[in-house]
């Protein structure tokens, strides 16, 4: 076990590593001058001024080799200093921070919305005997997954705060204010979840042990809630990372429709003026977000399935 | 032959039609039969309707005269606002310019786009999995670390990142898009290649002294890319998607030009007053991208299971 959780961690490690680097090389190395961008940024002016190009130059350390400048920047994002904004001067760290709290709000309450539409929603479709009733509800998930985001939140905006004026259409105010947003964000994911649950439960209900139960006299309500169920969500929980990483990055276009502060305001407002600190933070961010989740997953993943450790460890020392 | 043979009851036992593109061969059909053909759609007319939305589509982005006389750029300002009506199908804008048209028009920009978007993806996902499925050890490995990573950062934060460093426009939110869903192809190509290349054909190739060359783009090439070309289907709805959604953003072309997202977000400001305005253009995408999920769900086994 110890072996395991060792060698997850170091992959942690490293996949974090190999991210700073991706994003290194896209945003810093590959615009041809990112200095003129940066300084470019924030102002719509054409010329820049040669004499702060060079400060800037200097600042961001552009003068340097693409290697020593790398191992600079590497080791100041070691110790979490990601450099500053551009537009406001302010460090990429607290601007990432102050902006937090609000999306995560947001995808938290999306990824609860998402688990439990989607999860009930799989677990009726398998449950009812009624065909049709089944065919419809397992076409809405690739419904779900088909209509963009940005419409979707556009439309409940004019549905409920336009003609029903029931819930705020723009802005952060308190919990009627989350509710319109992330309903929206967690659509899609939620359609996700379905999928993913309903096929895993259709080939678990045909399972031998499935058959035991039901030949024992088990009923349906209690052989899929407490033996398929179980054993089907398994699967779902392997894609919780990729789920928490899709709803950070709809939150990008989510906070823009629904005029939110937060995370996807920043990044949408960072790309928007080339602010390569901020959207390099950002970007690091979600990689290190989808990192975390997943060591999570994998660590909790033998408590539940302890055939994971046993094969994982197996081939090293057969003990 | 054999092969599909036995691949075939796995693909058949599962009640759904499998996602993952792993078992369906198209192998070589020679000669459809057409009884059969048209049994298959009279039976499913949500694929008929999917292959009919887009054909639409295609036919709007290459010969938009054919759908609308008017042009998308010329506005009538005392025609501004006009609901939907048989004369402004899909009502007018702010400036009195024509919805219809600029949807029609706009097909051209965001069929672009996707097209460019997924032919990235194939090219360059195709070709590293290409490589590390068939030249094996530590090339693989390299290889696939880096899709690994590729897939541990969210596709839009990827395209967000190569917008801000290569600049706006269609043509690169595109490729923005299309770097961003490399690594499921490499994935998906480096598995065909892998079964494949241990195929009987394969050793027979190599063992009469074919050259690697010949064995690759003989052998092992035509018979990986099936699940390619579906998962390339697949991927061309989320293409849409993800392209629109960063035309939605402001990143796709400049103003006047009619690009999907950017029609929706246009009429973002006209809500309350113009409803037409952001619905019927994201109702224009949602249509493509069902269809196009629809054919592919299609290609990736429907029809090969069916008797």
């Amino acid at each position: 076990m110890r072996r395991y959780v060792i060698r997850r961690l170091a992959q942690a490690v490293g996949v974090l590593w190999a991210a700073y680097t991706l994003s290194f090389l896209v945003l810093d190395y590959l615009p041809g001058d990112p200095v003129s961008a940066m300084a470019g940024a924030g102002m719509d002016s054409s010329v820049v001024d040669p004499a702060r190009l060079d400060e800037l130059k200097k600042q961001y350390g552009f003068d340097k080799p693409v290697l020593v400048q790398y191992v600079d920047y590497l080791s100041r994002a070691l110790r979490g200093d990601f450099g500053n904004s551009v537009s406001t001067g302010r460090s990429v760290t607290s601007v990432i921070a102050d902006a937090l709290p609000q999306t995560l709000q947001l995808t938290g309450m999306a990824l609860l919305l998402a688990t439990l539409f989607g999860g009930g929603l799989a677990l009726f479709a398998t449950y009812t005997s009624q065909r049709w009733l089944r065919q419809i509800l397992l076409s809405l998930p690739s419904l779900g997954v088909s209509i963009p985001t940005f419409w979707i939140g556009l439309m409940i905006v004019q549905l409920f705060s336009f003609r029903i004026r029931l819930f705020p259409a723009f802005g952060n105010d308190g919990l009627r204010g989350l509710i319109l947003p992330a309903v929206t964000l967690a659509i899609p994911t939620g359609a996700m979840v379905a999928q993913l649950l309903a096929k895993s439960l259709l080939t678990t209900l045909d399972e031998p042990y499935v058959q035991t139960a039901r030949a024992k006299g088990a009923g349906r309500a209690r052989i899929h809630l407490g033996h398929a169920l179980r054993n089907a969500s398994l699967p779902a929980l392997t894609i919780i990372g990729l789920l928490v990483g899709q709803l950070m990055a709809n939150a990008v276009v989510i906070e823009t429709v629904f005029a939110r502060n937060g995370l996807g305001r920043v990044t949408a407002a960072a790309v928007s003026i080339q602010d390569i600190p901020v959207v390099q933070g950002v970007v690091v961010f979600g990689a290190l977000v989808f990192v975390l989740v997943n060591l999570v997953v994998d660590l909790i993943y033998p408590l539940l399935d302890p055939r994971i450790v046993v094969a994982a460890t197996a081939r090293r020392s057969p003990a | 032959m054999s092969r599909s043979l036995a691949a075939d009851p796995a693909t058949r036992a599962g009640l759904e039609p499998q996602v993952e593109a792993t078992a369906p061969t198209p192998g070589p059909r020679l000669g459809v039969d057409v009884r059969r053909l048209s049994r298959f759609f009279l039976r499913r007319p949500g694929l008929l309707l999917s292959l009919i939305v887009v054909a639409l589509v295609a036919l709007a982005a290459f010969w938009p005269t054919l759908f609308t006389g008017r042009d998308p750029l010329l506005g009538v300002p005392a025609d501004n606002f006009q609901p939907p009506s048989a004369r402004h199908w899909f009502g007018t804008d702010e400036l009195g310019r024509d919805t219809y048209s600029r949807v029609v028009h706009g097909a051209a920009l965001s069929l672009k786009a996707t097209l460019i978007a997924v032919a990235v993806a194939f090219v360059v996902g195709g070709a590293l999995g290409l490589v590390a499925g068939f030249v094996g050890r530590w090339v693989e490995d390299v290889l696939m670390r880096f899709v690994d990573v590729l897939l541990s950062i969210p596709a839009l934060f990827l395209s967000l990142a190569l917008v801000t460093a290569l600049g706006y426009g269609t043509v690169k939110v595109a490729v923005a898009v299309g770097i961003a869903s490399v690594a499921s192809f490499a994935r998906v190509m480096r598995a065909e290649v892998l079964r494949v290349r241990q195929a009987v054909f394969v050793e027979a190739a190599r063992s009469s002294g074919t050259r690697w060359y010949s064995v690759l783009g003989r052998h092992v090439l035509p018979n990986a890319t099936g699940p390619v070309i579906v998962l390339a289907t697949l991927d061309f709805g989320t293409a849409v998607l993800a392209v629109s959604s960063l035309s939605f953003l402001g990143y796709g072309a400049a103003p006047p030009a009619p690009e999907w997202g950017t029609l929706v977000s246009d009429g973002r400001n006209y809500l309350a007053n113009a409803w037409w305005l952001s619905t019927l253009p994201g109702l224009t995408v949602a249509a493509t991208v069902l269809a196009t999920n629809r054919i592919a769900r299609a290609l990736d086994g429907e029809w090969a299971n069916q008797r």
